[in-house]
């Protein structure tokens, strides 16, 4: 489907750690988990070693040289392994850079994997320096709280819209063995659980937890038959914006501010040669149930203002004319950071390969998954089959 | 005013008491307004700016209330968080000193400084914050 004659890029391995919380297993372990879950899908095996030139790992909370102690312990080392670091896009940037390197010719083969074992509560985040937490001024859940509040005034929605996401992407996690949250919930429930900050309640934001994500890319050749890897974008955020992931102390009037979203998919959609309109399924961070309605126009998914009538459409349920989520977002799995966005990627080559069993999107063919968090970073990527 | 020794500015250079002003900086390019002050332009890169200090008013642009005391912070909850536009077009994210029920978009308000909590060392901390 592309529209220039670069080196295509196919996805020949997937492999996942479940998302949840595993008190018994260290990050490493997750890790390991899901790379052999992935060599071992891509066919390659013990004796074919070490299978691919090149590592890159997106982690945010692991330590010093996590992606080593990962594939030290699969007696897969000796290549160049690089730990990548982008917040909540971390996978993204890690899968950026593995696909750069293979259509620049510099490899063949090239393993990605993510993986996270975040600390419980607020995460705390070396991002704020210590004076914003004395003050108070670090408080994650309030600047989403205060983003959720514009685009509800903006958009003409409530706090009912908001809760439909946490039930559409429930609904869909009730599918997904491999959620944290594999239970159907209600509008009424939903707004039933406390207020972290107003306008948002408890199962409105997601749960930071633990998993890992991995794949294997690879040079592609004519028409392999595999999914192939269109776009891996990643993009951080312009000067101004008070309410973007950067969470600056103060900004300016940011209506005319492309937010990295768009800037990430709007690179994303020119390389793959396709717009919004060609896109057959998507997973799109879902932090708290406003993001992921703010990510629909910020794609280029839905007009701005849509929001409440796709809602009420059922377009964006399984099922819809373009499901958005299927794996249940990270309201249905949590958020293991560094795996998150390897873990859309798991899902939609699943949905690619018609191997996506009860909560399969029938017929897909065209996928975005899509990323944004602290930094700001956002990353787009484009798979199709 | 020079604070006695058991109480002092979380930050220094960020906010004055006495009156309450938020330090911040005017690009001589650009034309814009930034805070916190910082060496250069946040918003076009130039290192051309002028030293202000910010109006102490503004209008009300978002607002929530934080019911959970957030890592790191030395206060006690619930306490308001919100966002203030200050005429000179720029957006500050701020503390807010009222109960929610008495905000609303484009309400004014103004500035003051509060003491946040008590830091290890036993000092008493201050902040700035808006109230209407
Ligand atoms: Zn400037």
């Amino acid at each position: 489907m592309s529209t220039t004659n670069r080196v295509p890029v196919d996805v020949i391995g997937i492999g996942l750690h479940p998302f949840g919380r595993f008190e018994d297993r260290t990050v490493t372990e997750m890790g390991v988990a899901a790379v052999r879950a992935a060599l071992h899908d891509a066919g390659i095996d013990s004796s074919d070693r070490p299978g691919f030139q090149a590592a890159f790992c997106g982690t945010a909370y692991s330590g010093v040289a996590a992606g080593h102690k990962v594939l030290g312990a699969l007696a897969r080392t000796g290549m160049p392994i690089v730990d990548v670091e982008a917040g909540c896009a971390s996978g993204g940037a890690a899968l950026m850079l593995a696909a750069s390197a293979i259509r620049a010719g510099q490899y063949d083969t090239v393993l990605v994997f993510g993986m996270e074992k975040m600390p419980r509560g607020i995460i705390r985040s070396s991002f704020f320096e210590p004076w914003r937490e004395h003050a108070g001024l670090a408080a994650t859940p309030a600047y989403f709280a205060l983003r959720a509040q514009r685009l509800m005034r903006e958009r003409g929605l409530t706090k009912e819209h908001l809760a439909q996401v946490v039930v559409k992407n429930r609904s869909h996690g009730v599918l997904n063995p491999d959620a944290m949250y594999q239970s159907e919930t209600s509008v009424d429930a939903v707004l039933a659980t406390r207020v972290v900050c107003e306008p948002l309640h408890l199962h409105m934001l997601c749960s930071p937890n633990e998993g890992a994500a991995a794949v294997v890319l690879r040079r592609g050749t004519g028409s392999s038959g595999a999914v192939r890897l269109e776009a891996a974008v990643l993009r951080s955020h312009l000067p101004g914006s008070v309410l973007g992931e950067a969470t600056p102390l103060a900004g300016i009037d940011d209506s005319d501010i492309t937010p990295p979203s768009t800037l990430a998919a709007d690179a994303a959609y020119a390389e793959a040669g396709i717009g919004p309109e060609d896109v057959d399924v998507v997973e799109c961070q879902d932090t708290d149930a406003a993001r992921e309605l703010l990510g629909w126009e910020e794609l280029g998914l839905c007009v701005p203002g849509d929001q409440a009538r796709i809602l009420a459409s059922g377009d964006a349920n399984l099922g819809g004319a373009r499901p958005i989520n299927p794996s249940g977002g990270l309201l249905s799995k949590g958020e293991p950071l560094g795996a998150s966005a390897l873990g859309q990627v798991v899902e939609l080559v699943r949905q690619l390969r018609s191997t996506a069993g009860a909560r399969q999107v029938h017929g897909a063919r065209v996928a975005l998954a899509h990323t944004v968090g602290r930094g700001a970073n956002a990353s787009v990527t484009i798979l199709t089959h | 005013m020079t604070p006695d020794a058991q109480t002092q500015p979380v930050v220094d250079g960020v906010f004055a008491d006495d009156p309450a002003r938020l330090l911040g900086a005017r690009c001589e390019l650009c034309e814009q307004t930034s805070f916190p002050r910082l060496d250069g332009c946040p918003y076009c890169g130039s290192e051309t700016i002028t030293p202000v200090e910010l109006s102490d008013h503004g209008a009300l642009w978002g607002w929530t209330t934080v019911l959970h005391a957030p890592p790191g912070y030395l206060g006690s909850v619930p306490y308001g968080f919100g966002i203030v536009e200050l005429p000179e077009g720029v957006r500050v994210v701020t503390r807010l000193a009222v109960p929610e029920d008495w905000w609303s978009f484009g309400q004014p308000m103004h500035l003051g400084t509060a003491e946040v909590g008590v830091d290890p060392d036993g000092v008493v901390l201050t902040t700035w914050e808006f109230s209407p």
